[in-house]
């Protein structure tokens, strides 16, 4: 009997240890489903050399090949509504200009609009000439379409940037909704031949374009570049040792990130790259393909290698990633202090990666948020976080017979409810397809949530 | 000796029975969930022949053991009056004469309450249900915040503790509260004086205890008349100048017998000779059950529980709460058999309730069924594979069923509400009750029968319909549901 009180007494310690690790280690986060993109700190090392860099052929701008992506940023939750936590934006700001990074992402969409007032407060505080900043004309509503709606949406960039002139504007999203939408946002209404002239005028030192979705677009812009319409400084691309070859097998109206990059590079317009870790699905790779990573270098994260990847090609200017933590820019700085290129045995390594994470079902979604608000309250992207969580850490059963059925269901059941509130759970999706056209990824969302809901269901109703 | 196995078997009842209230992961039904169906009047009211035979002839040959031991309400008074003696010294009882009318009065309009059909009035004074109440309106939401406290800083991929909703209606914490200052401060008062003068499961034992074979008896050979027993007696029972012992307030504590300076009482025989003193003869349970049930309350212990939900982050749309639609008939949850059967058996001991994972059963605030668990589907619904109200029930109300049964037993049937339907006033597809009814009674069919293409609206085949509720609670529309469930006063299989 006293062996069990003792057992008993540790197991209870254990649990109360537990506890408290958590209470610590939720103190230092913001918020938000921690793990989701946290490549982990690479046994606490930060740079040691200096930052690499590459020029822009046009401007001769000296870019570092990270960038700091701006929607993502840090908050906290002030009278129950999560807002941006300004200090912290400016924290990790100074940081990343004290440690080479000087290109910043953002657009008035992102941060539900909050995104691009925050890095004006934030850069703002350092000289004009220390950073280059890239925002985007972001009128997919068509509600925006008019002229001078988006005029005032650039104008309002440049107030709320706190700046007389941007480094880099894009035309946002260009794929998205086909070349109709192209007309409708661009053509139309003028507003290429506008920013054009305000290129001119030095308002704007580098246009380009972002691209998601039909590659029709993306063909015919780079036409025009070809016919001399107009000349792209730069385009800004999805680009991860996934969608390199791999596009297509995640989304059929994707465009593998090969063609596109050597599209671009023989006509010389330098690449700006957009998830390199796929919304932070690579910094959480299965154990397997992580033994493998670690084997080869093991002070290294899981994300560094993703990095490497992605700035590895010449033709790459920069590459963007969304830094919530201090712990994200710190890893990242120190992969590319300066950046190793991958050698061709660890580009072999990274497609077979490739391949296995293919062969997992997980949600291709990069927890843009583009999709919310849902209108019936749903938290998208986090239920496709928790579901791909599930998938990568085994974690969705076959069935009754498989033998860790009990384990991985307590998992799913448990991690779903402290994941997504039960009133923004899959359940209570309608299909009424309102996100649908708002998916970068192309994911269809409904049939998606009915058959995560279909799992859940089965999960409940099987006990073990 | 008799009474260290008395107060160690009772504190194990006490905290087992505690804990089956508190419990919300099954370990609690599964290795207690018997000792609520060994209570007295839930026993009478399910008509449960063992444990009703064994708890009957327990005062005829261990006298009111029942009252010391297995029920809460009365070790709880033992707790709160050592605490009270622990606290002041001073503290002492003595021989006081019995409320004969009191006791006979409050025993009569039990019986007659209960014989009418009026368990909820009845309710009031049944012990085991007023433990139940104090248990799972005050103590139980301190417990699951406790849980979710845990849960809500455990790690990431540690599932032990999740989060709980729960929820309290004021009127039953003030129910909750009440009965305990009541009972409690009697006890602090006058120790056992509250089962001895209303309790009407102590009347009725106490009456028949006066014919047991072992109590404690007084040694008038050895009895100095020292009055030291009726000081330690919190039933004040012992009248020391006569040497009389009044057996039916005697609750079997043995606290005398330890207490005698001379060693003048013993737990014996009583039909034989006075003198003959028992020695350690006497049964007690044996030391294996024993450890055993030692070992469960200590796991039970250890085994606290649950979580805490992360906020998100946002661009979430407010969600407004579900209102409670007005039911024309309630619904009593699938085992009930009707509304007879359910309301004739509960007496709101709230462990259905305290079990029900899904927020759906929860105490009655209206006058007539005050207390009384009801069934309303605004926080979840009657999930399919879930029977726990049946298994737990010990009076009866609900019945075992086996969830196979429960999907095709009707408590109500859905009703659509054309008005609110989002397909029939702005066009929205949706069809959510549908997808999610488990017995596919609900079918969209096209608002106007003339086009196909027209909103597909759902349709009710009442046959099928077994009233859970899945449609209810997951309406998108809010705070009514545009479909909702009407309870049937008789369940039957569909």
């Amino acid at each position: 009997m006293n062996k069990n009180i003792k057992i008993d007494r540790r197991r209870f310690l254990q649990v109360l240890g537990a506890g408290s690790a958590g209470v610590v280690l939720s103190r230092c986060g913001v918020k938000k489903k921690e793990g989701d993109e946290a490549p982990g700190l690479s046994s606490g090392k930060t740079s040691e050399g200096t930052m690499t860099y590459r020029v822009n052929p046009t401007t001769d701008d000296k870019v570092s090949i990270l960038g700091y992506g701006c929607m993502r940023l840090p908050t906290k939750n002030e009278n129950g509504e999560d807002v941006i936590d300004q200090d912290a934006v400016n924290r990790q700001v100074d940081y990343a200009l004290s440690h080479g990074v000087n290109y910043f992402d953002t657009s008035p969409a992102y941060c539900k609009g909050k995104s691009e007032q925050a890095m004006g407060i934030a850069l703002s505080r350092h000289p004009r000439d220390s950073y280059f900043i890239a925002t985007k004309l972001s009128n997919f509503s068509p509600d925006t379409w008019p002229r001078e709606k988006s005029l005032a949406m650039y104008r309002n960039s440049m107030k709320e940037l706190q700046v007389d002139y941007i480094d880099y504007l894009l035309l946002h999203g260009i794929g998205m909704g086909g070349m109709e939408a192209f007309n409708g946002r661009y053509m139309d209404n003028g507003m290429l031949e506008f920013l054009c002239k305000e290129k001119e005028a030095g308002r704007i030192r580098n246009l380009g374009f972002s691209y998601h979705g039909d590659v029709e677009v993306f063909d015919n812009l780079l036409a025009m570049h070809d016919r001399g319409e107009v000349h792209w400084e730069f385009a800004q691309i999805q680009l991860n040792y996934i969608d390199w070859k791999h596009a297509k097998e995640i989304n059929e109206r994707n465009t593998d990130a090969e063609y596109l990059y050597n599209e671009l590079h023989r006509r010389g317009i330098p690449a700006v790259i957009m998830e390199p870790l796929l919304g932070g699905r690579l910094a959480q790779v299965n154990n397997h393909i992580m033994e493998e990573y670690k084997r080869r270098r093991p002070d290294d994260s899981v994300a560094s290698w993703a990095f490497r990847f992605a700035g590895t090609p010449e033709g790459i200017l920069t590459v963007l990633s969304g830094m919530t933590y201090m712990e994200h820019l710190q890893d990242n700085i120190h992969t590319y202090s300066p950046l190793e290129p991958c050698s061709d045995e660890e580009l072999a390594l990274l497609e077979t990666s490739a391949r296995l994470i293919l062969d997992y079902p997980t949600v291709p979604c990069t927890d843009c948020k583009y999709c919310m608000p849902c209108p019936y309250g749903l938290d998208i992207p986090a239920i496709f976080a928790h579901y791909n969580k599930c998938v990568n850490e085994g974690n969705v059963p076959e069935g009754l017979q498989d033998p860790n059925y009990a384990k991985a269901r307590k998992a799913f059941l448990v991690g779903y409810d402290r994941s997504v509130p039960k009133l923004r759970q899959a359940s209570h999706c309608i299909g009424c397809g309102v996100c649908r056209p708002h998916c970068p990824q192309g994911i269809k969302i409904p049939k998606q949530m009915a058959r995560i809901d279909a799992f859940v269901e089965k999960l409940k109703q099987n006990r073990p | 000796m008799l009474k260290v196995i008395r107060v160690i078997l009772a504190v194990i009842c006490l905290l087992a029975v505690t804990f089956l209230f508190l419990d919300f992961t099954g370990i609690g039904v599964r290795y207690f969930g018997w000792l609520a169906k060994w209570q007295f009047i839930p026993a009478l009211l399910s008509t449960a022949v063992v444990p009703l035979v064994v708890l009957i002839l327990l005062p005829f040959v261990l006298g009111r053991v029942y009252c010391s031991v297995l029920c809460p309400l009365g070790v709880m008074q033992d707790v709160i009056s050592w605490v009270h003696r622990k606290v002041s010294r001073r503290h002492k009882f003595g021989y006081r004469r019995p409320l004969t009318m009191l006791r006979c009065a409050v025993l009569l309009l039990f019986v007659v309450a209960l014989t009418l059909g009026l368990s909820r009035l009845a309710a009031f004074i049944e012990p085991y249900s007023e433990y139940g109440r104090i248990v799972s309106s005050v103590l139980r939401p301190a417990y699951v915040e406790v849980n979710n406290l845990i849960a809500a800083n455990e790690a990431t991929d540690s599932y032990t503790f999740y989060n709980l909703d729960y929820y309290v209606t004021l009127s039953m914490v003030i129910v909750g509260v009440v009965t305990l200052l009541v009972v409690g401060g009697l006890a602090w008062w006058r120790g056992r004086i509250y089962c001895n003068s209303i309790c009407p499961v102590g009347t009725i034992l106490g009456y028949m205890s006066q014919f047991s074979l072992l109590k404690p008896v007084i040694d008038s050979s050895k009895c100095v008349k020292c009055g030291k027993c009726a000081r330690e007696c919190k039933a004040s029972c012992i009248d020391a100048k006569k040497e009389r012992i009044d057996y039916t307030r005697c609750v079997a504590c043995m606290d005398c017998i330890g207490n005698c300076s001379t060693g003048a009482i013993s737990y014996s025989y009583s039909y034989k000779s006075k003198n003959r003193k028992s020695e350690n003869s006497d049964a007690g349970p044996d030391s294996g059950r024993r450890s055993f049930l030692t070992v469960s309350a200590l796991l039970a212990a250890t085994a606290a529980v649950k979580a805490q939900e992360k906020t998100v982050d946002g661009g979430l749309a407010e969600i407004i709460d579900k209102k409670k639609p007005e039911r024309r008939t309630r619904i009593t949850p699938p085992g009930s058999k009707s509304h007879d059967n359910f309301y004739r058996h509960c007496t709101s001991c709230q462990l259905c309730v305290s079990k029900c994972p899904e927020g759906v059963l929860r105490p009655s605030v209206e006058a007539g069924t005050f207390m009384q668990p009801e069934v309303s589907y605004e926080r979840g619904y009657c999930r399919p594979e879930c029977t726990d109200c049946s298994q737990v029930c010990p009076v009866g109300a609900i019945l075992p069923i086996d969830a196979a049964e429960k999907s095709a037993v009707q408590v109500g049937h859905a009703v659509w509400i054309r008005e609110n339907c989002l397909p029939a006033v702005d066009g929205t597809s949706c069809g959510n009750c549908a997808r999610h009814c488990p017995v596919g009674a609900i079918t969209m069919i096209a608002l106007n029968p003339d086009d196909p293409a027209s909103p597909k609206v759902p349709s009710v085949n009442t046959e099928r319909c077994i009233g859970c509720g899945a449609c209810e609670n997951l309406c998108p529309v809010r705070p009514f549901s545009a479909i909702y469930v009407e309870g049937h006063e008789i369940h039957r299989m569909v």
